[in-house]
């Protein structure tokens, strides 16, 4: 699905990502986890073709990306902070992005989801936090691609939407898609994610099941278990 | 890129701005016209205020829009578009809809007044033609400075100083270089740093066209006698398009290597 070959990037001095290698199976739900400044959204938004490695190839579904745009009709993305054009209204986006993109009718049943009918008209600069998050999560989810994206999707979400959330990520799963999410909130990485990718300084420090992450560290939860990594790797 | 010009230019029509430069353009073709009572006296007067008033607003529009529209642009950069027909799309948004402005602002006011009888009429489209490529040029280099300065604010100041340089501060030095070496012969030097400089040129194309000698100055004279009226025009235009065409092509290569 996803195959990364020595990836290097660095902004400036800066060095965020020194030789990643992986690779993503199709299907399932794989979580990107790590430290602040670690490298994960560097990485995401690599795949995307957003951020030009300094180094290494990145091939999905078969085709490097390297000049390449196309591919990005076969990804849903969804950013991790909800910034939209202000003085456009939901509506308007929506019928954007569907002509950018091309047209489907599966907004209509997301935006019921969300409830997000009384914001239709509204401009998305007086939108709150998590309601933009919410339009946000519409315009991933509308397509029907084989690769999602998703960095911090639960940012802002009340603990209906949540649920909400949580139901489509497994919707998606079962018709065979493969999910890749960044996020904070171990209790829900615990809760979807079927592996799990580590990112420490710049490269993987592991990669496999919550469980046999609790095994290596040696401890019996997922939370501590992640802050134990931590904690030996002084990050 | 289309559609992206498309979404470009809808936006910046329903911007207030749009509506004030057009209106300040309506006003000012309007008051001259009837304080002049005369067509080829106010296409001068128009001349000294379009060679500058639209490089700064060329500059500041293209500014202004790159730094406001960056969630829209990083919103489209996940999509399935290619970057330059994102960064190309914008851009033709900007400097269409600001020529659109310039065009209309001035236009109507010379239609209504019998711009179509009189000979003033090929004077008066080359003035808009200028104005449309200050317009095309000043916004390829404001994009081009957006995009190298992250901060705001620096590139403001760039793009206020580079306004600054070419249509003020290039002159200065270009009269002292004259006055400095008045020994040497001059006129290859005038007639090259004319060419490089894209206001002192659209003056020099419209002063040539307009055929006043006394506005002239050095180096239009220089370039009357080097190329003759004709030649000397489509020399200018030439150039007008290379200097549009080049900021144009580093956008495409810019855009292409940066990381968002």
């Amino acid at each position: 699905m996803v195959n990364i070959e020595n990836l290097h990037k660095r902004f400036n001095k800066n060095i965020v990502l020194s030789g990643v290698d992986l690779n993503i199976t199709e299907g399932g739900i794989f979580a990107i986890l790590g430290p602040n400044g670690s490298g994960k959204t560097t990485l995401i938004k690599s795949i995307l073709g957003m951020v030009i490695p300094n180094k290494g190839t990145i091939n999905v579904l078969g085709e490097n990306i390297k000049n390449s745009s196309n591919y990005r009709h076969k990804i849903d993305y969804l950013p991790q902070i909800a910034n939209f054009p202000n003085n456009l209204k939901v509506k308007e986006l929506i019928k954007m992005i569907k002509d950018l993109r091309g047209d489907t009718n599966e907004d209509e049943r997301l935006i019921e989801l969300f409830t997000l009918h009384p914001f239709l008209d509204k401009k998305l600069g007086n939108l709150s936090g998590g309601t933009k998050q919410k339009v946000n999560l519409v315009l991933t989810f509308m397509f029907d691609s084989p690769l999602i994206i998703l960095d911090e999707p639960t940012t802002g979400l009340d603990p209906i939407s949540l649920i909400r959330l949580k139901d489509l990520i497994q919707t998606e799963k079962a018709k065979g898609k493969t999910i890749l999410i960044t996020s904070h909130i171990m209790s829900f990485v615990e809760e979807v994610s079927d592996e799990i990718v580590f990112l420490l300084e710049g490269q993987i420090y592991f990669r496999g099941s919550i469980s046999e992450l609790k095994n290596k560290t040696n401890q019996p939860d997922f939370e501590h278990a992640i802050a134990s990594i931590l904690t030996e790797n002084n990050a | 890129m289309l559609k992206i010009l498309k979404y470009s230019f809808f936006d910046l029509m329903r911007s207030r701005w749009s509506y004030v430069y057009f209106a300040f353009y309506l006003l000012l073709g309007i008051v001259l016209l009837f304080l002049n009572n005369d067509l080829s006296k106010a296409v001068i007067t128009l001349m000294n205020v379009i060679i500058v008033l639209v490089p700064l607003i060329g500059t500041i529009f293209g500014v202004m829009y790159y730094y406001n529209s960056k969630e829209f642009t990083e919103l489209l950069l996940a999509q399935p578009l290619k970057r330059s027909s994102i960064f190309l799309g914008q851009y033709l948004g900007v400097a269409i809809s600001l020529s659109m402005s310039l065009i209309l602002g001035l236009g109507i006011p010379f239609i209504a007044y019998g711009l179509f009888k009189s000979n003033a009429i090929w004077d008066f489209y080359l003035l808009l033609i200028t104005g449309t490529f200050l317009t095309l040029i000043f916004t390829a280099l404001a994009f081009n400075i957006a995009l190298t300065n992250e901060n705001k604010i620096k590139g403001f100041g760039y793009a206020i100083l580079l306004w600054l340089f070419l249509a003020i501060i290039y002159d200065g030095l270009f009269l002292m270089s004259l006055v400095l070496f008045e020994d040497y012969p001059l006129d290859k030097l005038s007639l090259i740093g004319t060419m490089l400089n894209p206001i002192d040129l659209s003056r020099t194309l419209i002063l040539l066209k307009l055929d006043i000698s006394a506005l002239l100055g050095y180096t239009g004279a220089v370039f009357k006698k080097f190329f003759g009226t004709n030649f000397g025009l489509i020399i200018s235009f030439v150039m007008l398009v290379i200097w549009v065409i080049l900021p144009v092509l580093r956008i495409v290569l810019k855009s292409k290597k940066k990381d968002f």
